[in-house]
């Protein structure tokens, strides 16, 4: 009995240190997840001069924060052009990439037709291709039809890199809703996009708001495209516009370069930050499901 | 519908009823289910034929051209990137890249899997939400601020190096230091990832397993190589090689952090092809280089797709 009871609170012991221990490790792994972003935060608030100085610890403020970097920001630079192009590109790239998948995706779940399962693979394999394999062949395509240095050339491709994972998650959920419904819904007499509207669409929402956030990331930090097939500031996107223009020859360009990196990446860190549930359900069905 | 309105209209006209029927027809074949169903995959046929399956075929195209353009080649340019000293470096730093990147990215989210699944239920949420950050933000712009914090002179790094050791790494301008860089970004940018596909599936393994383990006297080290290893060897093997597409592949962040540079010896295939295709205007030999991705991507594409067939079938 004796022996029982000392095991018991060695159990009770070691797992208050197991959980020390993970906290311990927890902390210093967001450390280092968190220290960039933290660090870009400090230096947007940073003056020139102690940015270019190498007094004080660099990773706290040392003198008066500021807020002039944003200020310049805003009012000196494209920032506000290129936030305009990025949300327009993002709207259009959301809004066909939505339409198209999801249309897809009910054909493909619910009904049948000549080769429907190959192209079922087909939209899988689609979604493996990476970007960089065929920037090259687009970059003529896209000078063929004239797109070329425009913001609608983005709007053209982005749903190649949005629709194949949309349709296959899409698939996933409208798969899981019972066949029953459908029954249902077809005694009442129910046509084809009532049945989409009234049922799949409502049943399968956070399957839609998770292809949703998912496009949005796509065009809102794709990079490659932007860089390869706008060239004009009044045509770029947010990504390539801070990488580009904001980097000068100056070296004190820093502070400007951090608060518009913060600034660009704002939007898809606070949708996550809300919504990070649906997406992530999302993104675990879509790799896993069949 | 129209036909009945057809024949009352004008019973002597033989046309105008067999345009009605052919009509109706029409629309009886467009009523038909397997027809419906093919119409509402049109525009995504549309979109991956036109552009994903034409480009990818115009693009082996376009790289048995010359640089102009106008005269067929052969295989002229894969000829001329075999000789080149710089070609293999790539091969090689891709893979390195790639190998490394990809082997620390699931680690380190399988550690922190486990971590924060050992923490009480009602914290989990904030520390994973903590965790994605770094893969929430768009690549290009998180790696700005690497960017910076390597900056050799003003940047942290080197400061606390200076202070405590006395010393300083050129991090971005020697080629051990900036290889390495490139991967830790990387790294960092891609471990949420597994952290997330890892928890979900540990969230998934049976707690009876580890009780049953426990009562038999299993330690932590052999429920994790006995039930844990066992129970994610699939989602592990799918991730890996998810990640392995996607960091071979990688383009954002080799080309903020370095450009490939010093002396080419961070490019990546990506990269690499941009630079040549794009920067120098060579479209061919770009075409080129971008299609040696293909094969790592058809045999992952395969691995994938059979795992996820398996899958289907358990389930």
């Amino acid at each position: 009995m004796i022996r029982k009871a000392f095991s018991f609170s060695n159990i009770q012991r070691n797992r208050r240190w197991a959980l020390i221990l993970a906290y311990f490790f927890l902390i210093l792994f967001i450390i280092f997840f968190l220290f960039p972003p933290y660090y870009m935060i400090v230096t947007s608030f940073k003056t020139n001069e102690e940015i270019s100085s190498v007094k004080g610890i660099p990773w706290i403020i040392n003198q008066a924060p500021t807020l002039y970097h944003y200020k310049n920001l805003l009012t000196n630079t494209y920032f506000l052009t290129h936030f305009k192009n990025t949300a327009i590109v993002t709207i259009f790239t959301v809004a066909i990439s939505m339409t198209i998948s999801i249309l897809a995706a009910y054909s493909l779940s619910r009904m049948r037709f000549f080769g429907s399962a190959v192209l079922a693979t087909g939209v899988f394999l689609t979604y493996l291709v990476p970007e960089t394999l065929l920037f090259i062949p687009l970059f003529k395509v896209l000078g063929k039809l004239g797109l070329l240095n425009s913001k609608w050339a983005l709007v053209v491709v982005f749903p190649t890199l949005a629709v194949p994972f949309c349709t296959w998650i899409m698939i996933g959920y409208f798969g899981s809703i019972p066949k029953a419904l459908d029954e249902a819904a077809l005694i009442d007499g129910a046509r084809w996009y009532q049945m989409l509207f009234q049922v799949f669409i409502p049943v399968a929402m956070p399957g839609i708001i998770a292809a949703t956030i998912f496009a949005f990331t796509i065009s809102w930090a794709n990079f490659l495209y932007p860089l390869a097939f706008v060239y004009s500031n009044e045509e770029m996107t947010l990504t390539v516009g801070t990488v580009t223009t904001l980097i000068r020859g100056d070296v004190y360009h820093w502070g400007g370069l951090m608060a518009g990196a913060l600034l660009a990446a704002a939007p898809p860190v606070i949708i996550y930050a809300f919504l990070m549930d649906y997406y992530i359900s999302g993104l675990t069905a879509g790799t896993v499901k069949g | 519908m129209s036909q009945p309105a057809a024949q009352e209209q004008a019973p002597g006209s033989e046309a105008a009823a067999n345009i009605g029927t052919v009509f109706t027809k029409f629309r009886k074949f467009l009523q038909r289910r397997p027809t419906l169903a093919f119409l509402l995959c049109a525009p995504l046929l549309a979109l991956v034929i036109g552009l994903i399956v034409y480009p990818f075929f115009y693009s082996i195209n376009l790289s048995l051209l010359n640089r102009k353009e106008t005269r067929f080649v052969g295989l002229a340019n894969y000829l001329f990137l075999f000789k080149r000293d710089t070609f293999w470096m790539v091969v090689r730093q891709s893979v390195l890249f790639t190998l490394t990147a990809v082997f620390f990215k699931a680690l380190i989210g399988f550690i922190m899997a486990h971590l924060i699944d050992a923490i009480p239920t009602h914290r989990q949420r904030l520390w994973r939400g903590l965790a994605l950050i770094p893969w929430v933000m768009p690549p290009a712009l998180s790696t700005l601020g690497w960017w910076w914090i390597f900056d050799p002179s003003h940047s942290a790094l080197n400061w606390i190096l200076q202070t405590f050791f006395g010393t300083s790494v050129p991090w971005l301008s020697e080629t051990f230091w900036a290889r390495f860089c490139v991967i830790l970004v990387n790294i960092w940018w891609g471990s949420p990832f597994f952290l997330i596909m890892y928890l979900a599936a540990l969230k998934s393994v049976p707690a009876n397993l580890y009780e049953a383990a426990s009562i038999d006297g299993a330690n932590a080290w052999q429920k994790l190589i006995h039930i844990t290893i066992p129970m994610l060897r699939n989602i592990i093997a799918i991730t890996m090689l998810f990640s392995t597409i996607v960091t071979f592949a990688n383009f954002d962040i080799v080309q903020v952090l370095t450009r490939g540079g010093p002396r080419n010896t961070t490019h990546l295939f990506g990269t690499y092809s941009f630079s040549l295709g794009i920067m120098l205007g060579d479209i061919p030999l770009g075409a080129c280089i971008s299609l040696f991705l293909f094969p790592v991507l058809a045999v992952a594409a395969f691995f994938i797709l059979r795992n996820v067939r398996e899958r289907v079938r358990q389930v």
